[in-house]
Formats: structure tokens, sequence, C-alpha cells
């Protein structure tokens, strides 16, 4: 039987943590290393560091970051947001990062996808695909890029499928329907995305309760959970989602 | 000193930030004299094999006199691959061929990549996994190798079938996992490692 691990995101901004709603209403929220340590404590199995407003300018900052964080944590580390380039992708993993996530440059540039795992391998690869139900796209679902705001005309499930297929090592569907409002994570995307793809699949955006998570992985069919807001406001320790996954049978692991 | 062969772009510094945990400082390099100097070499694993090989290309000879010096050799993740003698990843590339053996893509049926923590089963001694037993560390790969010579086979792991998880030869340790993501477990093995210098 699979093990479920548990992600927590620290959605950065201008290099702090910041957790919006829908994207917008900012709030800031503290200091990246600290978070990341705490996070590490408290037993997460993989940590997500998103640039959620990310620059040109700002892109020597992410850096600062990662090299501040990856030093303190001993789980992998998997950062995006903003990367659309080779030269992102590898000055970001020299900087400490163990996996990048490329979301919209990689719908502009199918062939980053390709080029970037056979450079750096599948297993540092996440694409990052944000969604939105659309009735007139295949599966019901259509990609949308540059931090939700724009529809890109393509089928999310067939995209998430093509980049498996092109080399990368793991999905991150996140319905742009759910994200931010705490009320679950939208089962039918992920379920859609998960069993279209046979490499590993993060459920994100929208978590809010505990019975989210058993769901996401129950009947969404998620092999990673990704949670912000409960996380960052202090609703559930990442120790508490795995006890509670534990009694429901789920397996989940606890690090000595 | 302890050196990391730096061949191009991965996630080096994690496992030098391992060794620094036990107290111990490694260099990043690509200078052959202070790889061919140093007390202790570590291979690690960067991108695809065809693509880390084209860049080793200029350490190969440097890799194998070093393993010849009996000084002790690290390998990890596609540094342990990178030992064999190719792979089904990138057909037609031929690997350092320290060891005989192929290196395979894991079999249909469960997620690929293999993320995540999973046990250790150790079948045979090695003093780098002195302390260690039924312990989880963590693994993130799509291949696994097959030595031609099980004897080599340190531990394994489960993941739809027995998989290599580290392979130990007189001076050569190389593991599947990473150790500097593995917590405790990880560090203690790091610290064994350190001990055969």
């Amino acid at each position: 039987m699979k093990k479920v691990k548990i992600m927590p995101c620290l959605d950065m901004k201008e290099g702090r943590v910041v957790k919006g709603v829908h994207f917008v209403d900012l709030k800031d929220a503290g200091d990246p290393i600290e978070n990341a340590a705490l996070y590490q404590k408290e037993g997460a199995d993989e940590l997500a560091m998103l640039d959620i407003a990310a620059t040109l300018e700002n892109r020597k900052t992410r850096l600062e970051w990662v090299k501040g964080v990856s030093p303190v944590i001993d789980i992998p580390l998997t950062v995006g947001g903003g990367i659309s380039t080779l030269k992102d992708i590898e000055l970001t993993l020299d900087a400490g990062a163990d996996n990048v996530s490329i979301n919209s440059a990689a719908v502009k540039n199918p062939e980053i996808v390709k080029s970037a795992s056979k450079e750096f391998g599948s297993q540092f690869l996440t694409i990052a695909v944000d969604g939105r139900r659309n009735n007139d796209m295949p599966s019901g679902f259509e990609v949308v890029v540059s931090g939700g705001t724009r529809p890109a005309g393509i089928d999310a499930v067939q995209w998430a499928a093509q980049c498996e297929e092109m080399g990368a090592g793991v999905i991150l569907p996140t319905s742009m329907d759910g994200d931010g409002t705490q009320a679950g994570y939208d089962l039918e995307y992920t379920k859609a995305i998960s069993d279209a793809v046979n490499i590993p699949v993060i459920a994100s955006g929208g978590a809010g309760k505990l019975s989210d998570f058993y769901n996401a992985v129950e009947k969404g069919g998620a092999d990673i959970l990704l949670a912000a807001s409960v996380f960052h406001y202090r609703t559930f320790s990442v120790k508490q989602v795995k006890e509670y996954l534990q009694d429901k049978g789920v397996d989940v692991f606890f690090r000595a | 000193m302890i050196a990391i062969i730096d061949y191009g772009t991965g996630n080096l510094k994690s496992i030098r930030n391992g060794f620094l945990k036990v107290g111990v400082d490694v260099e990043i390099t690509k200078d052959p004299y202070k790889i061919e100097k140093a007390d202790a070499l570590i291979l690690p694993g960067v991108g695809a094999f065809g693509r880390a090989m084209k860049h080793l290309e200029d350490y190969k000879v440097l890799i194998h006199d070093y393993i010849n010096t009996g000084k002790p050799f690290l390998g990890v993740c596609l540094g342990l691959q990178l030992l064999f003698t190719k792979s089904q990843e990138d057909e037609g590339i031929r690997g350092l061929d320290v060891f005989r053996g192929e290196v395979l893509r894991l079999p249909e049926g469960l997620k690929i990549p293999h993320m995540g923590w999973n046990d250790l089963k150790i079948v045979n001694e090695c003093p780098v996994l002195n302390g260690i037993g039924n312990d989880y560390v963590y693994f993130v790969h799509s291949y696994y190798v097959k030595p031609e010579d099980e004897s080599i086979i340190a531990a394994t792991t489960n993941y739809g079938i027995d998989v290599t998880a580290a392979v130990c030869k007189d001076n050569i340790f190389a593991t599947q996992f990473h150790p500097e993501k593995s917590g405790e477990v990880g560090l203690k093995m790091l610290k064994n490692f350190v001990k055969e210098i």
C-alpha cells in the first residue's frame, strides 16, 4: 500500500511567507526559514514553497530564500512560481531545491518539460496544472495560467497526461474553483488527473477539514497532500493530520 | 577533505548539509586535483543517466583511479546507477562500469517515480550500515540497479518488487535512497561513512 505524504506549502511573496485566498487579499505571514523548520519538526514529509508573485526582478530574491531554507531542512523542497527557463531551473536546484515546479512556462513552451527532464531528471520536475471547470473541454477542466487569471484553451487532464509522457515526475493539480476557500480539495479534478497519470499526484487547494485530507486520498487518488492555510493558521498540525489519516487506515510515515 | 564531484546541476548542497550535521565539511568541486587528493569521494545524482555520463566524460578515468586507491567512495541515487554498465534510461550509453550490471526501469503498476519513505531490508553486512536495521529511508527514483554479482547488494527495499537499496563492496558504498534526506538514520550512515576514512 502506498504511503501518503503531507506537504505543507509556504506561499512566498518578495521573500516573505504569505497566504492568499483566491490568490488575492494577501496577509503577511512571516519568515520562511522559521516556517520551514517548524513544518519539518512537526513531521512534514516534504515542503513546497511557491512564489506567487514571481517577476523577473525577484528571481534573485527567490534564490536567496531557497538558499536560506534548504540548509535548515532535510526533507525534499519543491520550489515553484515564475520558473520559466532551463537556467531558472538550474539556478533553483543549485540554490538547494530538490524539485522545481513549472506551470505557465510549460503551457507556453511544452518543449521545456522534455528538455528539463532530460537535463535534470524527471524526479526533479513537478508540473503544476491549474485548472477550472469548463464544459467545452473533453474532461470538463481547462488549464488556466498566469496565477489562474487566463484560460489557456487546453484540456487540463489531457495536458497532465501529456506532461507525464514528456518526462514530468510529479503532477500538482490545483483547482481554481476551490483554492484558498478551505471548502475541501476539488476531488473531481484531483481524481480526473490521478486516473490519467501514473506519476505521483499532489492534491492541492482547498484543504480545511481533517476529512478533506482523507477524501483526497480515498476519493481523489492523491499521493501527496499539499496544504497551506490550515497549517499556516494552526488549524491543525501536520502531526494531527497524520494521526487522523492513520486512524482512518491510511498509511502514513512518522519519522523517528 | 571529502569531495563531492560537481558535474552539473542538482542539489549537491543537501549532501553537504548532511555531512555538516555530522560535523564534517565537504567541498563541492570540479577540480580534478582536489578530487584526486580527497580523503573520500562522493558521486551525487544529477539529472538523467545519459546526460550525467556526458558531463562525467572528463572524470571517468579519475573516478576509476580513485576507487582503485581504496579510499572511501560514496554514490547517491543516480550516483549509484552510474557505477553500472548501462541503463534503460538511455540505451546505448555506457556507464562507469565499475560494477557489471544493468539499470532497469521500475515495473509498471506502482507510481513512478517511487517517491517517499520505504523500509530497508539488510541482506549483507556493510560497515556503513552498522547500527541500521529495518529502518525507513527516503527514495526518489524511477530506475533501479540489477548487479550481476548479487553479493554486492547490502540492502533492498520493496516497491512492488525487491529493489536494490544499497550496494557495498570494499571501499565503495552507494545508495539508491538519499541518506541526506533520511533523517537520523541517514545521518548515522554518513557518520559511519566518515569513520571509514
